[in-house]
């Protein structure tokens, strides 16, 4: 076998390829947490359990209809970012004029009661979730084993991030985004509807956390507990890389996981901790973040 | 003043009395949390800043508390003096790297470091894992009270509490705490009058940490254990919910909210699931049509801050 700084090259790409699943979705919902922060102003902090909820929601279609995954990929963010939809409308846009914290901690009661709901519903065990026919098996790239599923998660979040990054940059739809972050009042003012804007983008936000739970439902087990610590880790990330970019989100998020994983290759006690290192020295040297700008 | 000091008045007669009539672990624990609150409600309520991560030094005291009373053979009171210093070193390195953002940033990434210290705690060999710290003595005071004594232990969780208190009602009406609401306020205005604002906000982490660290080292001589719970996330998320209820910024609001919150899970624990259904909801509730807090209400209807 041949090995790679002492490690064999098999562990070395295994890891590589978790990091890289990880990564995935560390930039998913790093995204889906810019793109919410960059209008309303606020931590989603029931990111991870929207992210479970699209999980639960396409377990929910397999088991209860029948509905397999191709189109759970498309109802579960559906289902799930109109109760984003509602959550914003009912609650959320009564805290635009308060303090950007109370968001935060609307968002944080929301979160507590959606998964102990879901642990009183369907307990705390994972439940699976089979891969779909068309991405079983694998193939043998020599160096290494690669599952198919994987492979295609890693390349759907990548399209999901990037098509999400051209939205956002490149179109007159993103233009009006980008314009109302900047200043509401005053795009209202081009008779634009920007509350009907804010409310969409939330609901758009928590549907990509809803698609990174349907991908994800194959590889981890789906259960309540699923996006409560990768949250915390997902707003590591989305301090590392500062919100002031698209690309920055993805990028950290794709490199963060690729650096989680190797850790666990080299020196696997501080795999869980990395990060929270990583954030530690990014704050002292670049507190605004290595893509941000300090405001 | 004299409304405060009569409510504090109250306040000291209710624990001093209580334990008459309600059993007094109850009571020993509503007053570490009461006391965890309140060192939270001077970094939120006075300093403007929201730490999602207190559990890091309510927990990690904890755990050097029951380590050096059952290890080390610590007398109580050093074993709880060891874990305030602990979690005031670790409110040190926390603060230093916290304080360089504001606002929602601080939350994250006070919960982060939070999570980090969780992850250390989980795989630490001093803290026993998912076992944590059990049968830890609870000793002899000064080396002659006798704390298994209910009575005894009982006294020292009140003098513990009652001095924590009056320490952050000193800090918050002195100069220090002026400054620290000036920051809160605007800390550009607070710079530009030459406040050194890092400094101020970096030593209230540190006294917050620290009195956060005097609860935890005491709750674990109270129950005499030391556990993953204590240094999880839903800790963090407790305390802000009971400085919520009480009333953030208030005096008395974080000692009303921890007997409230801590009264309800006493209440809802055969619940499992629902606690925490439960408790989001008042989050939900506090933040969209109560955010003055109970404390915070009744002050609002007497005309008078408590």
């Amino acid at each position: 076998m041949t090995e790679i700084f002492g490690v064999p090259t098999q562990a070395l790409f295994g890891q590589l390829l978790i990091g890289l699943i990880n990564g995935s979705f560390y930039a998913l919902l790093s995204l889906g947490l810019a793109v919410i922060f960059g209008l309303l102003n606020i931590i989603n902090f029931t990111h991870g359990a929207q992210y479970m909820m699209g999980a639960f929601v396409a377990y929910a279609l397999l088991n209860r209809f029948g509905i397999g995954y191709w189109w759970a990929l498309l109802v579960a963010p559906l289902v799930v970012g109109v109760t984003g939809v509602l959550i914003e409308r009912t609650m959320l846009a009564r805290l635009y004029k308060l303090d950007h914290l109370y968001g935060l901690l609307l968002t944080f009661g929301l979160a507590l009661v959606i998964q102990g709901l879901f642990r009183h519903e369907f307990g705390s065990a994972g439940l699976p979730y089979q891969i779909p026919a068309q991405l079983q098996g694998g193939r043998n790239l020599g160096f290494m084993f690669l599952p198919n599923y994987r492979a295609w998660v890693i390349v759907a979040s990548l399209a999901v991030c990037v098509g999400t990054w051209f939205v956002i940059e490149r179109t007159k739809l993103g233009a009006y985004l980008r314009a109302a972050t900047e200043n509401p009042a005053l795009v209202q003012a081009f008779g634009i509807n920007v509350p009907r804007m804010v409310t969409l983008t939330y609901g758009f936000g928590v549907a990509l956390a809803a698609l990174a739970g349907v991908m994800a439902a194959p590889i981890y087990q789906v259960s309540p507990q699923m996006g409560a610590d990768l949250i915390i880790v997902v707003f590591a990330v989305v301090v590392i890389g500062g919100m002031g970019s698209i690309m920055g989100a993805i990028v950290t998020g794709f490199g963060l996981g690729v650096i989680e994983g190797l850790t666990k290759v080299f020196y696997p006690e501080a795999s869980n901790t990395v990060i929270f290192i990583i954030m530690a020295i990014v704050l002292m040297i670049r507190p605004a973040g290595l893509f941000g700008t300090a405001k | 003043m004299t409304h405060q000091r009569v409510a504090f008045l109250l306040m000291a007669a209710f624990f001093a009395l209580a334990p008459a009539v309600i059993y007094p672990v109850f009571l020993m624990k509503v007053m570490a949390f009461a006391l965890f609150a309140c060192a939270f409600n001077l970094l939120i309520g006075y300093g403007g800043l929201l730490s999602f991560g207190h559990a890091m030094f309510f927990g990690i005291a904890g755990y050097v508390s029951a380590h050096a009373a059952k290890i080390w053979g610590f007398n109580p009171e050093f074993a709880i003096l060891a874990a305030a210093g602990a979690a005031a070193l670790l409110g040190f390195a926390a603060g230093l790297i916290a304080i360089r953002r504001q606002g929602i940033y601080f939350a994250m990434i006070t919960l982060a470091l939070a999570q980090m210290v969780y992850f250390f705690c989980l795989q630490a060999p001093f803290t026993g894992g998912e076992d944590g710290i059990q049968a830890v003595p609870r000793g002899m005071l000064f080396g002659v009270l006798d704390l298994r004594q209910v009575a005894n232990m009982y006294g020292l969780v009140f003098a513990v509490f009652i001095a924590g208190f009056l320490l952050i009602y000193r800090v918050v009406h002195s100069p220090f705490g002026q400054v620290l609401k000036a920051i809160r306020e605007n800390e550009p205005r607070a710079i530009s009058l030459g406040y050194d604002t890092d400094r101020y906000k970096l030593l209230a982490f540190v006294l917050s940490a620290a009195l956060a660290g005097l609860a935890g080292g005491t709750k674990a001589l109270v129950f005499q254990l030391a556990s993953l719970t204590d240094v999880h996330w839903t800790m963090s998320g407790e305390v802000v919910l009971m400085t919520l209820v009480g009333g953030l910024g208030t005096v008395f609001g974080p000692v009303v909210g921890a007997l409230v919150i801590v009264a309800m899970a006493n209440y809802l624990a055969q619940l499992g699931a629902w606690v925490a259904v439960v408790q989001g909801a008042i989050f939900v509730v506090c933040v969209l049509t109560f955010r003055r807090g109970i404390v915070g209400e009744l002050g609002h209807w007497l005309k008078k801050p408590l």
